[in-house]
């Protein structure tokens, strides 16, 4: 007792970092799933439909699949490089949602509390993005350690990329370090929490004066999905040319790391563009409003009841037991929330249900988008990021700190 | 205390090593993964002084921005295995008596200071050091503005005349 009381906070830690990798990687799992049925949709086809009802279990498949599948090293392979690229891709994205903070509270367990977050660097912004630095590497030793021409050109036509965005990535964010003194994530938010005439959302970094942050957001938005690879700029693993890109010659679970790590950093964009634009946790209400409480009972009742309606009508027997059962159980939690003896549990979830609602905003963007824009020329793609979002993000740097020079100064 | 001195002698061994692997590698981007690893190694170090903002950036703008760079040239290049020559006249006589001397001067300017113990104190801030990001923009942009600027100046034609000499073929 002595030894748990003793090292406290590094236990707390230990089991944060645990909980928190289970979570992301469940979650990760799910976006896929996600991905495909809303992509799925978006192309008038059902998705993944056959493992589990409406292909939830799709992704446990797809796990046992990456884990038991043959794992062939190609020849010729700088073997140390080849090995540590997939290492190094998914160790730094899963490194960089340690800095996210997730809720405004603590929660208070055997007398101590545990933040909901693993760690709050006073440069929490810096550290991300030196983090994102080094998650070059990942593709690039990748492409040129398969010794394959396909994923060689993946790599360097990535590492080209990444470079370009990454000075568009950094100067956006200026402009809300200028407004919110700091480099840490929370005092980031906490300095949206004064919105004009009370009103919620007015106060966040993209609506709030003295300069509205929507070129900053643009810009940060297009090179963060740049610096994700993803759609429309996921010319280092174009299919059509490059067959997969860098991770051509990966298979089985090195193969699922990049894709983790893919994910995982679509997460942490998503994250970050909520904190730093949208206000975090911050509730688009007027602080008045307390009915707003009520909101997440509000979704989770009509939608546990949707889905216990659509369990019944399903067609497998399987589908029959668990649809059902899922509805009931998030209609419990919707009404239990609504308990006059659990109103401090629905405090408590206000600020996470706001910040993973405008997470899930930004996550379904980005599918959105891989349904529906084309991918990038290589030409167009360098002078997209040169010539319009570096200029525009400089700009918006300038304006800034005029606006904030111009108020400061009575 | 013991902790952070812990930490020191881990990145140190680390910086070292990767310093020695960086020159005995035979291939360019072995010796480039392990320039990085001194790099990061070196922000550690960094952070144990307390200096958290020339950490962060000593990460995105060395182990980031700058080897990414030399790693995509070595790809574009796509070299091979390093050429060993003989031995340099210059490297042979001159070098190891140079290094000897660096070596004495560093050692000679260790065992003057206060000793080891004192220098590895970590996060205790020395007054006037660089510590806090607000500090270090202080000393950049208000005390030191004009050395700082022609520095960028000097950058700034550097860059110039890498493009020139870059076009001049046309």
């Amino acid at each position: 007792m002595d030894f748990l009381s003793a090292h406290a906070e590094i236990i707390i830690t230990l089991i944060k970092i645990a909980l928190l990798m289970f979570i992301v990687l469940t979650v990760n799992a799910y976006l896929t799933w996600f991905e495909r049925k809303v992509v799925a949709h978006m192309q008038s086809r059902w998705g993944p439909h056959r493992v589990g009802p409406h292909g939830l279990l799709q992704p446990l498949a797809d796990g046992a699949k990456f884990l038991l599948k043959e794992d062939p090293t190609p020849a010729g392979v700088d073997k140390f490089v080849y090995f540590l690229a997939p290492l190094l891709a998914l160790g730094l994205a899963l490194t960089s949602i340690a800095v996210i903070p997730f809720g405004p509270d603590p929660i208070r367990v055997f007398g101590h509390n545990v933040y909901l977050y693993i760690a709050n660097p006073s440069i929490g912004l810096l550290v991300l993005f030196a983090i994102t630095a080094l998650g070059v590497y990942g593709v690039a030793l990748a492409g040129w350690s398969s010794n394959s021409k396909y994923p060689l050109l993946g790599g360097l036509r990535s590492s080209a990329q990444m470079i370009s965005y990454e000075l568009a990535l950094t100067l956006s964010v200026v402009g809300v370090l200028l407004m919110a003194n700091s480099f840490n994530l929370t005092e980031i938010i906490n300095a949206q929490s004064h919105p004009a005439w009370g009103i919620g959302f007015l106060g966040w970094n993209i609506f709030s004066g003295p300069f509205p942050q929507i070129l900053g957001f643009f810009c940060f938005f297009v090179a963060a999905i740049a610096e994700t690879n993803r759609v429309p700029f996921d010319l280092p693993e174009a299919e059509s040319e490059l067959v997969a890109g860098f991770h051509t010659e990966y298979s089985s679970f090195k193969f699922a790391m990049f894709f983790i790590a893919e994910y995982t950093s679509m997460i942490t964009v998503s994250c970050l563009c909520s904190i730093l634009f949208f206000g975090g946790w911050l509730s688009p209400f007027p602080q008045s409003w307390t009915f707003t409480y009520y909101l997440p009972s509000l979704l989770l009742i009509p939608a546990g009841l949707w889905i216990i309606w659509d369990g019944i009508r399903y067609e497998t027997i399987f589908g029959k037991v668990i649809l059902p059962g899922l509805g009931t159980v998030f209609t419990l939690i919707g009404l239990a929330l609504l308990l006059p003896q659990l109103q401090f549990i629905n405090v408590f979830i206000q600020g996470p249900f706001w910040l993973l609602g405008k997470i899930l905003v930004f996550l379904f963007v980005y599918v959105w988008m891989r349904g529906t824009l084309p991918r990038f020329r290589y030409d167009q793609l360098m002078a997209f990021g040169w010539k319009l979002l570096l200029p525009v993000s400089i700009v918006n740097v300038i304006l800034t700190a005029f606006f904030i020079l111009l108020r400061s100064k009575p | 205390m013991t902790a952070s001195l812990l930490v020191f002698f881990v990145l140190a061994v680390l910086a070292v090593a990767g310093a020695l692997s960086l020159i005995f590698q035979k291939h360019p981007i072995h010796s480039a993964l392990s320039l990085i690893v001194v790099m990061v190694a070196l922000a550690g170090l960094y952070l144990l002084m307390g200096a958290e903002f020339v950490a962060a950036v000593q990460i995105i703008v060395y182990g980031g921005a700058i080897m990414v760079l030399f790693v995509f040239v070595i790809m574009l290049l796509n070299a091979g295995l390093e050429e060993h020559t003989s031995i340099s006249k210059l490297a042979g006589f001159p070098g190891i008596l140079l290094a000897l001397a660096l070596t004495g001067f560093i050692g000679a300017t260790v065992a003057r200071s206060a000793g080891l113990t004192q220098v590895t104190t970590g996060n205790a801030t020395i007054p006037g050091a660089l510590s806090s990001t607000r500090e270090l923009s202080t000393m950049i942009f208000k005390n030191f503005a004009y050395p700082f600027e022609l520095t960028s100046f000097l950058i700034l034609i550097a860059i110039l005349g890498a493009i020139v000499l870059a076009h001049r073929e046309n």
